[in-house]
């Protein structure tokens, strides 16, 4: 095979002409920006690659992007992409979702996607709250959340996105921040690469019905306290001095946060996104509990397991292989096998 | 002993035992035997929902009716002339149906104290006065089944399960069969297991030696095949045909196949069926739901396949939204409903028309889509053919309304030349379509059939977005302008109601009638041979049949008005008759049946024997 050719495409190639249409200050302008600054690095031409969206605020987001896009209905993009996906492996295929669209309505479908590891790229903007719909909570609101459906707070307890997805069988999971561009782009950069499903969480600020959502986690004052930066390979050590670390206590079943200071170094969790066993990227992902401390972002998993799609490419690739007919004739058999008469006129 | 041999033009026969009992297999195999003789065949399984419900039960009863004839046939017949029950159940299931001088031949090992108090029967209806009337054949068919094997390597269980062969061996010999290819049919099934071919062999044999030998049984019958048209034929479900349709429309059309389906009785048999064809480029997907199964359907559809969703009701409820988001992105999208008796889960292994308003109407806001039902077995072939050519010729979905009755029913199918079958190709957009020779419009439309270039991703310089949002007319920008959405919904209408489709043709031999039935879908055939019979009786009636549901053939106004009446038999409440009602101000008589089953022909006789009387 020979080498790519350097496509040479900017951030301005991957802008459609369309007016955007958020409310300012909206962090879906943020992660916008991200990804067409981010595309050129695929170095995949544009008319190869498809946007599809559900409904919602962050569901707007293909028209945006000067790719092939489809804006669909409420939750069920990943169904409508992996009918993509599989027809047309040669397509790299991106879902654009919210936390309504993703786990409330369309859960059934994103559980599905994941399990089968379709290839598709999905992007879950989560702002914790229905937005288009001007403000209910959403199935990542935290227990109590007052909103206008829920005047004397929410009653049920949220879903942990990354914890459904891994318990989904997701073999590519991924936590980020709207306003943090780099690590977003790092983050996106591994989903791209990765064979299968890729599920990326970003924590995305509504500022009109949920302002302020993840402020522990960009505050520079205190969000070095919070956030547990993720390396694959690296010891999992965190806060501003690196005084917080991350240990699997003897006979315990899930993780801890614990000092440095007082932890043999090697006690101390070297992070391996590759863990077959989903056990462990489950443990990080239920550091946090449902406030912000603790919070895991980066990729929490990434293991190969063969595509849905490439499986089923494979199998009518072999089918076709053991053909010499035409189409023509292969359907004239079809039609007539079985047990079949001739009369004679 | 030399036999009597009797010629018959035409019979009924219902197989009829135990869910176990094999009865399905018995009526299919007796049916290609008599394929194979060239007899004109039609076929009606009826079988329970439960896969197995307890043994001997009435609800457990399994039946198979196959009507074959020197002549052309329209129905798998109102009423069978020989019923085979297998035990007591299957005879009192039955015997409802039966005409009196019926022939029944009773597996009489089955009519134990136990069985016939399953049924209610508290004496054997063998010895009471039940059968008066009835030409009724006593035959230890497991007894002699068990017997015949004796000399075998097979165990009690597997001899006992092969008395449904004894039983066609015997109906075989009564009625002359050819039995090659059940001997061969009998080789593959039990390619593994040899022990099995020769029991199974053993027993239809045994059978055919017992019709032959026993004085019970004093004459043969033969039924001289039918003129029918010459060429090689097959027997055909609606079922099979309909995959095969679609199987073919993409092979005339070039584009891969994608089916998208959830397993629901009765369509799974699509699903089951188009698996085994990826060599010729069809993909499958069991999805989570039935909205994931049109989901990926559409996303295919997008992407530039043939997109199919199979279903059956309660599964096109589920659909609805993701049609109406294909009616606003103007793709090719094939939605097959093989209709079932509801409200909800209703009788799903019964028939029912009750999905028509659905097909129509179902769907918010204005959400028109073309509407195709196939008339008989083996015209789902072309029916699938003709949804197809609508859904890549006009940029919409389509749908396909078969329902129980054809899906599983019978008939012989004159196979069609690939080459006749219709060119299905299409063209992908390439380049920009603007004015300016740069820009693409996605929703310029072709000023002849109203569709919109299909621009599939992967194609340079044409990227552009398209969503369930209103469209700007041309350049598919979002557009809340009120003049824009009132010209879009009009569009979105017109294109539907001005796809050409044949015009409706009337059957009316002598040109006299003065009354119309006009039918849609399985219906066909009883409707038939009600008219067929009225016209024999010199009464004469006309007969018209819709395969265009949406939108409706041109000149179906004018038929219409120039009939004093106007019939419609549905199995439904009346759904067409208030279509044609509101559409045509014409006055149709409705006549409705929802029993999960067919019309008999001998019903709409009498029916319409009615209606002419009042003319
Ligand atoms: C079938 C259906 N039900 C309800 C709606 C209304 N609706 C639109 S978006 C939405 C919730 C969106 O929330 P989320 O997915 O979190 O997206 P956000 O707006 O927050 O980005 C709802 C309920 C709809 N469009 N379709
Ligand atoms: S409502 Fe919230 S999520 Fe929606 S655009 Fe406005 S700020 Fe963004
Ligand atoms: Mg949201």
């Amino acid at each position: 095979m020979s080498e790519p050719v350097a496509l040479k495409l900017t951030a301005k190639d991957f802008k459609s002409d369309q007016e955007v249409r958020w409310c300012p200050g909206c962090g879906d302008y943020a992660i916008l920006a991200a990804v067409q600054q981010f595309m050129p690095e695929l170095n995949i031409p544009r008319e190869n690659i498809v946007f599809v969206s559900g409904i919602g605020c962050s569901s707007r987001f293909p028209y945006y992007m000067n790719t092939y896009g489809m804006h669909s209905i409420h939750g069920r993009a990943p169904a409508i992409a992996t009918g993509l996906s599989v027809s047309r492996p040669d397509l790299s295929v991106w879902v654009v979702t919210g936390d309504g669209d993703a786990l409330s309505i369309g859960g059934n479908h994103l559980i599905h996607a994941l399990r089968r590891n379709v290839n598709l790229k999905i992007l879950l903007f989560n702002n914790r709250i229905y937005g288009l719909t001007k403000g209910q909570y959403s199935p990542t609101s935290e227990v109590g959340k007052i909103t206008k459906s829920t005047p004397v707070g929410s009653a049920d307890a949220p879903f942990n996105p990354i914890s459904l997805a891994l318990g989904a069988e997701a073999t590519f999971v991924g936590r980020t921040i709207d306003s943090d561009r780099k690590h977003l782009q790092s983050v996106l950069r591994a989903a791209a690469e990765h064979e299968g499903s890729a599920f990326v969480e970003i924590y995305q600020n509504c500022n009109i019905f949920n302002d302020g959502a993840f402020d522990q986690l960009k505050d520079p004052g205190i969000r070095d306290d919070h956030l547990i930066r993720l390396e694959h390979g690296q010891p999992i050590t965190f806060g501003k001095d690196g005084q917080f670390c991350v240990v699997h206590p003897p006979g315990g079943f899930g993780l801890e946060v614990r000092e440095t200071a007082n932890t043999p170094a090697e006690e101390i969790v070297v992070h391996d996104a590759g863990v077959a066993d989903p056990a462990y990227a489950f443990a990080l992902s239920r550091l946090p509990g449902f406030d912000l401390r603790n919070t895991p972002i980066g990729v929490f998993r990434s293991v190969a397991r063969p595509s849905y799609d490439s499986v089923v490419q494979a199998q009518v690739a072999e089918a076709k292989a053991s053909v010499t007919e035409t189409p023509e004739q292969q359907l004239a058999g079809l039609l007539g096998s079985g047990d079949t008469w001739t009369i004679v006129g | 002993m030399t036999k009597q041999i009797r010629q018959l033009d035409r019979v009924v026969i219902r197989f009829a035992g135990d869910s176990g009992d094999g009865m399905q297999l018995t009526g299919d195999r007796f049916t290609s035997e008599t394929a194979q003789l060239g007899n004109d065949i039609s076929t009606l399984p009826n079988f329970p929902a439960e896969i197995r419900a307890p043994a001997g039960t009435l609800p457990g009863v399994s039946s198979f009716q196959v009507h074959f004839a020197d002549y052309d046939i329209l129905t798998p017949g109102d009423a069978p002339n020989v019923l085979v029950a297998m035990n007591p159940a299957a005879l009192k299931a039955n015997l409802t149906d039966l005409p009196r001088g019926a022939d029944i031949i009773v597996n009489t090992d089955e009519f134990t104290k136990r069985n016939l108090a399953k049924v209610g029967y508290a004496s054997s209806p063998l010895d009471d006065d039940t059968l008066d009337g009835y030409a009724v054949h006593p035959v230890a068919l497991t007894s002699m089944t068990i017997g015949a094997l004796a000399e075998l390597d097979v165990s009690k269980k597997d001899a006992e399960r092969a008395k449904n062969m004894f039983a066609l061996g015997l109906l075989s010999w009564m009625y002359s069969r050819p039995y090659e290819s059940t001997l061969r049919f009998l080789e593959r099934k039990f390619a593994k297991r040899p022990e099995l071919v020769a029991a199974n062999v053993a027993a239809f044999k045994a059978g055919w030696n017992f019709g032959e030998t026993t004085e019970d049984f004093s004459v043969r019958y033969e039924v001289k095949p039918a003129k029918m048209p010459a060429g090689t034929y097959r027997n055909i479900t609606g079922n099979a045909a309909l995959s095969l349709g679609i199987v073919a429309a993409g092979v005339r059309s070039g584009l891969p196949v994608f089916l998208g389906a959830y397993p629901i009785t009765p369509a799974s048999d699509i699903l089951h069926e188009l698996s085994k064809h990826k060599r010729l480029g069809v993909t499958t997907m069991q999805a989570e739901d039935e909205i994931a199964a049109i989901g990926a359907a559409l996303g295919a559809s997008y992407g530039g396949a043939l997109g199919v969703t199979t279903t059956s009701g309660p599964g096109v409820a589920l659909k609805s939204e993701t049609i109406s988001l294909a009616v606003a992105l103007e793709l090719p999208l094939l939605i097959v409903d093989v209709q079932r008796a509801g409200p909800s889960t209703g009788m799903p292994t019964k028939t029912e028309q009750a999905d028509l308003n659905i097909a129509l109407f179902g769907r918010h806001g204005e959400a028109p889509v073309a509407v195709i039902a196939p008339k008989s077995p083996s015209d789902c072939f072309y029916a699938a053919l003709e949804a197809a050519r609508i859904a890549l010729t006009y940029r919409t979905p389509v749908i396909l309304l078969s329902d129980n009755y054809v899906a599983n029913g019978s008939e012989p199918w004159l196979l069609p030349d690939v080459e006749s079958l219709p060119d299905l190709r299409v063209e992908f957009a390439s380049a920009p379509n603007g004015e300016d020779g740069t820009t693409f419009l996605p929703y310029l439309r072709d000023p002849q059939t109203l569709a919109r270039p299909w621009a599939i991703p992967g194609t340079p310089g044409l990227e552009h977005r398209i969503g369930g949002l209103e469209k700007a007319d041309k350049t598919g920008d979002i557009s809340y302008d009120p003049a824009n959405h009132d010209f879009m919904v009009r569009t979105r209408a017109a294109r539907i109601e001005t796809i050409p489709v044949p015009d409706v043709e009337v059957e009316d031999p002598d040109g006299d009638a003065r009354v119309l039935v006009l039918g849609w879908g399985s219906t066909y055939g009883p409707i038939g041979a009600a008219c067929r019979a009225l016209r024999q009786r010199g009464l004469p009636v006309a007969q018209a049949h819709l395969r265009h549901l949406a939108p409706m053939p041109a000149n179906l106004g004018a038929v219409l008005r120039s009939y004093d009446r106007v019939v419609i038999p549905e199995m439904n409440l009346g759904q067409l008759a208030h279509v044609i009602r509101a559409r045509y101000l014409v006055d149709a008589i409705g006549y409705n049946q929802v029993r999960g089953l067919p019309f008999t022909a001998a019903e709409l006789e009498t029916m319409l024997e009615e209606v002419l009387k009042n003319v």
